[in-house]
């Protein structure tokens, strides 16, 4: 008994640095890799390297190589949360888990129905990766949020299931849901539907980025003004501190709550487009057939 | 005549991009409004909290995303087309 908690313990441990592990890296590779004598300044992704690629050379980006760090980061977490997870054993760790899957199936059921409940590993996922991607500058890495690109990229798988599931009836009711309700409408769907995409990830990252613009610029001119009160001293006392305050907003409560949004809007935009009349009307017909 | 041309490059994408935030005020008064009708809702039923803040929290990001696009054009502005625009300016010099 004594070997075998001892063995948990230590998987335990293992566990929470696997899960402290990619911070680390990350910070390692940003002090490795940052351009001495730089100051403060408004900069994008570093490319750290360019693999080359038949049509385009693929460049290896600051932000691709941090959101890979938080999803082994959450990966290890999630691995940790639910490591010894017993039936009858109750602990801590097991009610923290049990409240946040039954958080995030609440959620689902209670914005998109009993239809879409799987939908609620993949909403779970969104948002901890988008919070946990938007939480990562507090430890002074480039938040990937803050790249058009990866956001983007969710925006554009999000899109994908949306019209995945407009076209649970067949292309033909899609093509139909678009002259709605006047024919001569359809140009202005057409361009509420590409739309869609573009605002989501414009939001996310213009959020973020903004936050971080904006405390560069703080950060910036609370260095010339100490430059200026304390002339004779070539050290910045009042950026000590002082755009921490900013972080709060900018960084943990703007960017907890984009990933909120970012998963709402998804779970709206789905079971919104989603033509469930139809869709069941259709099964109940084909059910009978078949009976 | 080619710092004249590259200081007037300069000045209007810092303006432009001044200018383009003037759309900030279409999301300042719509938040207003949405927080101003949500506060009255709490007022009037309390107990149905914690609803309304999320919907008015969710009113209030699709009401920013305006502001937002601004934002971008004015960051685009500022540190993307200055540089672009100069060296269009060279390569027409140069030819």
């Amino acid at each position: 008994m004594k070997k075998a908690d001892k063995k948990f313990q230590l998987a335990d441990r293992l566990l929470i640095f696997m899960t402290i592990l990619p911070i680390i890296i990350g910070i390692v590779i940003k002090v490795l890799t940052t351009p001495a004598e730089e100051g403060i300044a408004v900069h994008g992704a570093l490319i750290y390297f360019t693999l080359p690629a038949p049509v385009q050379n693929l460049p290896i980006t600051e932000s691709q190589v941090n959101s890979w760090l938080v999803m082994t980061a959450i990966a290890f977490l999630c691995l940790y949360l639910t490591h010894g997870i017993r039936r009858g054993v109750e602990t801590k760790r097991q009610y923290f888990c049990e409240w946040i899957v039954e958080m995030c199936y609440g959620m689902v059921k209670g914005n998109m129905g009993e239809f879409f409940k799987e939908f609620a590993p993949f909403i779970a996922s969104i948002l901890a990766l988008s919070a946990f991607s938007s939480l990562i500058c507090l430890f002074g890495l480039y938040s990937p949020t803050s790249d058009i690109n990866v956001v983007a990229g969710w925006a554009i798988l999000v899109f994908g299931l949306i019209t995945y599931y407009k076209m649970k009836c067949g292309p033909k009711q899609y093509l139909k849901s678009f002259g709605e309700p006047v024919k001569f409408l359809a140009p202005l769907n057409i361009i509420s539907e590409v739309a869609t995409p573009i605002s989501m990830s414009f939001r996310h990252y213009g959020n973020v980025l903004s936050g971080s613009v904006i405390s560069v610029l703080v950060a910036s001119g609370l260095q010339g003004v100490s430059a200026k009160l304390f002339s004779g001293i070539n050290f910045p006392f009042l950026q000590i501190g002082i755009p921490a305050v900013l972080s709060i907003y900018f960084d943990v409560f703007s960017g907890c709550l984009q990933a909120y949004i970012f998963a709402m809007l998804t779970m709206l935009y789905v079971s919104g487009g989603f033509p469930a009349e139809e869709y069941f009307r259709r099964k109940a017909e084909k059910s009978k057939k078949v009976n | 005549m080619l710092e004249l041309a590259v200081g007037i490059i300069l000045g209007a994408c810092a303006l432009g991009a001044g200018i383009a935030m003037v759309a900030g005020i279409g999301p300042g008064i719509g938040e207003g409004n949405a927080v101003a009708k949500a506060c009255e809702a709490i007022g009037r039923q309390p107990e149905t909290r914690s609803e309304v803040t999320t919907t008015m929290l969710m009113g209030c990001a699709v009401a920013e995303t305006t502001g937002l696009y601004a934002l971008i054009i004015a960051i685009l502005l500022l540190f993307v087309a200055p540089g672009r625009l100069v060296n269009i300016l060279l390569e027409a010099v140069g030819k």
